[in-house]
């Protein structure tokens, strides 16, 4: 009998998921762990929920990942932060166009004793060289993610094969921002991270900033609308009224006025 | 680890004040991983039963194809449903992707070689102890299979437990599938997974406790329903 | 090989059945027509072929060559319908005690009154009435055994075949199923029967199988086969028995 009672509410509930999910408008964003884990999308969507009646489904993986399942047209609207990739996405035919959204930067972590002596300053190419030279562990996202692709970018000048060292005291993660943290915290490593993910990052064990403020740890955030010629089953109005919103006067406030233990995390700049 | 101790009993407090939020978390778990089950039963128990009792040729192979089944990697099984249910793939047309329904056809697939290969195994054995007797009554091989089905029920109870086990605490294809969406698709396990990179570790593991809390009430509910029919002779008596 | 029964077109009849495993001969009657009308009891040393001849009688297992045939012609569905068994160990289905008649009954073709009607008449019978919605797993071994007759009955057969049911059954519970097999009998139903205990062929048999090896050594009426066995093997296997 209880169980017959349970059951039938089960099924009840069941329903009711399935047919919201027919009934109520909403988008698909493929969206980076960096926005989500930060917190940023909770503080923000309300506001465009409340105006339009649009919900927003956020779908947090990383940048490589995002750009992939919105190539398949498993997203309406893709935000991630890797402007090279972005461009390639809209050039390539899968989105309509470009937008900047906002911005923050990427920091270097490391554990407080710091083996390889690069705190202080903010010469994010040097610390990178001084690691390498004390072979001292470093966690990388390995995962073709916005964050993974940033920090190949400055491994770049230095002119050393990353596929030589992995595994030595390079260690890719292949796994997601968060993750990587949690690895680089437990094994003492030093790894980049988005300023976000780290601010609110809750087990940071001996690990602290050592490097910011170079202007090559710019992380820009741009947003693209899937491109409905390629996927006629892309919400494209909704979708579009979704980068309005953001790029617009609404949005821009609303992403400028979140802030974590009083520190703004990130800063607008859609033109 | 003082602090993580304190943190954890913050974490089990914010649970058990009854958060609305993390109850719609619990409840949407619930609700999938059931209706998996319930369907993989549906499916799972006849195909199990039918492999019992029918002789043809390639059923030792098949036999050990299904119970290497039981062993599917949920990501493979995720990924798999993600390429049938995507915009792009042959079921897209449905706009299944990122629901709970994806979710559920996900754990289907995990949970029914479960259920099947527990079947096969049960009712083989009940179907030799009643082969001749259901015979000599002029039941046929495929007309026993319900008959089977019905009186290897209590020990059927734990094919489907295993089965419940198994899609309660998947994470890896849940995740892909259903994309843990906040208010859509995030469950349990996708949650555990999410505030684990957050660094959240303490919070992550009270879940993980409710969790655990979720499958031994489950299990104790049944058990003890199973308990009381397998009395009921007794009762009688 | 005596047979002193005479051919009726209803009964069961044996031609050159044989059935080899593994190179050794299991059973082999050449020829063997049993036609009642009383009960048949079959006797015979461990692995004589008794209740595999039980089993061919009753289409469980087809023979290797040779054909067993009911009114002339060969053992068909229909046959096998008007045809019941009860097992040395009863197996009964995993539901109540009148839920196991009432499967046997859904075989028939019975309507639910129909039905109800005939499980309480058939439960009245065995002296199970008591025991009619218990669980059939917790009967004693004598209920269990009782039951099972009751099921093959519940099918209404024109011939009813029983593998030693007795066997490890109190004397009481013998006693109980015995009364249940006459009184079948006695309406009309064929007994055919596979017993180790000589005492229960006296009391039932009407005529009697002696087997040995997989071969048929004697069959004839029961008091000239149990008192004066003409074959050298069924004397030794009675002189057996009445020593120990």
């Amino acid at each position: 009998m209880i169980l017959n009672l349970i059951r039938a509410n089960v099924l009840l509930f069941g329903l009711s998921a399935l047919s919201v999910a027919a009934e109520e408008p909403f988008i698909v964003v493929q969206s980076t762990t960096s926005t989500q884990n930060s917190g940023l999308f909770d503080h923000i969507l309300p506001g465009f929920e409340a105006e339009t009646g649009i919900d927003v489904r956020v779908v947090a993986v990383g940048t490589g990942q995002a750009i992939r399942n919105a190539i398949n047209g498993d997203g309406d609207v893709l935000l991630v932060h890797s402007k090279p990739a972005e461009e390639q996405f809209v050039s390539d035919g899968w989105g309509v166009e470009r937008f900047d959204v906002m911005y923050n930067d990427f920091v270097l972590v490391g554990p407080k004793s710091d083996p390889a002596a690069v705190k202080g300053g903010d010469d994010i190419v040097a610390a990178l060289t001084a690691i390498a030279e004390t072979e001292s562990t470093f966690a990388s996202r390995g995962d073709d993610s916005g964050t993974h692709k940033a920090e190949l970018r400055l491994w770049q000048p230095i002119g050393i094969d990353l596929t030589d060292v992995s595994g030595t005291w390079y260690r890719e993660t292949g796994s997601g921002m968060g993750a990587t943290l949690n690895v680089a915290s437990g094994m003492n490593a030093y790894t980049l991270t988005d300023r976000a993910t780290w601010q609110t990052f809750g087990n940071r064990g001996n690990l602290e900033v050592l490097i910011e403020g170079d202007p090559r740890l710019f992380n820009q955030y741009g947003v693209i609308l899937v491109n409905p010629e390629k996927h006629p089953g892309v919400r494209s109005a909704a979708g579009q009224r979704f980068i309005e919103w953001l790029t617009g006067p609404d949005g821009q406030s609303a992403i400028g006025s979140y802030t974590q233990d009083g520190v703004q995390l990130f800063f607008p700049n859609a033109n | 680890m003082q602090g993580f101790s304190s943190e954890f009993s913050a974490a089990l407090a914010l649970i058990f004040r009854g958060d609305a939020e993390l109850w719609s978390i619990v409840l949407l778990s619930l609700e999938v991983s059931i209706l998996a089950v319930l369907i993989s039963a549906v499916i799972g128990m006849p195909l199990g039963a039918a492999l019992a009792v029918a002789r043809f040729p390639g059923r030792r192979v098949l036999i050990i194809l299904m119970n290497a089944l039981m062993g599917l990697p949920p990501v493979v099984v995720g990924l798999l449903v993600y390429l049938m249910l995507s915009r792009s793939g042959p079921l897209g047309v449905f706009e299944l992707l990122y629901t709970p329904t994806a979710m559920i056809i996900a754990q289907v697939v995990l949970v029914t070689p479960i259920i099947s290969a527990l079947t096969r195994q049960v009712v083989e054995i009940l179907a030799e102890e009643y082969a001749e007797q259901l015979r000599s009554l002029g039941v046929s091989r495929l007309a026993s299979v319900p008959v089977l089905l019905w009186d290897a029920r209590l020990a059927l109870v734990t094919a489907l437990l295993a089965g419940f086990g198994r899609a309660i605490a998947e994470v890896g294809a849940v995740i892909i599938v259903g994309g843990n969406i906040n208010h859509v698709t995030r469950v349990m396990t996708t949650t555990i997974a999410l505030e684990t990179s957050k660094g959240n570790l303490a919070l992550a593991l009270a879940l993980g406790a409710i969790l655990i809390g979720i499958a031994v009430a489950v299990n104790a509910m049944v058990s003890t329903l199973t308990l009381r029919a397998e009395q009921e002779g007794l009762r009688h008596a | 090989m005596r047979d002193l029964m005479i051919e009726e077109t209803a009964g069961l009849k044996v031609s050159g059945v044989h059935i080899t495993r593994k190179g050794s001969v299991l059973l082999d009657v050449p020829q063997l027509s049993l036609n009642g009308p009383g009960p048949t009891l079959i006797l015979g040393p461990n692995g004589a072929g008794k209740s595999l001849l039980l089993r061919c009688l009753h289409g469980l297992i087809s023979p290797d060559c040779g054909r067993v045939t009911q009114g002339g012609v060969p053992l068909n569905a229909v046959h096998k319908s008007q045809q019941a068994m009860v097992f040395q160990q009863p197996v009964l289905l995993r539901r109540s005690v009148a839920g196991n008649l009432d499967f046997a009954l859904k075989r028939v073709g019975l309507a639910r009154a129909e039905r109800k009607k005939k499980i309480a008449d058939l439960l009245a019978e065995g002296g199970l009435s008591e025991k009619a919605r218990q669980s059939a797993k917790y009967l004693s071994g004598g209920e269990a055994q009782r039951l099972a007759v009751l099921r093959a009955l519940a099918l209404s057969p024109k011939t009813l075949f029983l593998d030693e049911p007795t066997s490890s059954l109190d004397p009481g519970a013998t006693q109980a199923i015995e009364r249940m097999i006459l009184s079948a009998s006695s309406q009309g139903v064929r007994i055919v029967m596979v017993t180790h205990d000589i005492g229960q062929a006296r009391r039932l048999a009407s005529d009697v199988v002696m087997m040995q090896g997989g071969y048929v050594v004697e069959h004839g009426a029961a008091k000239q086969v149990l008192d004066s066995p003409a074959s050298e093997a069924s004397r030794r296997y009675l002189a057996g028995r009445l020593v120990t």
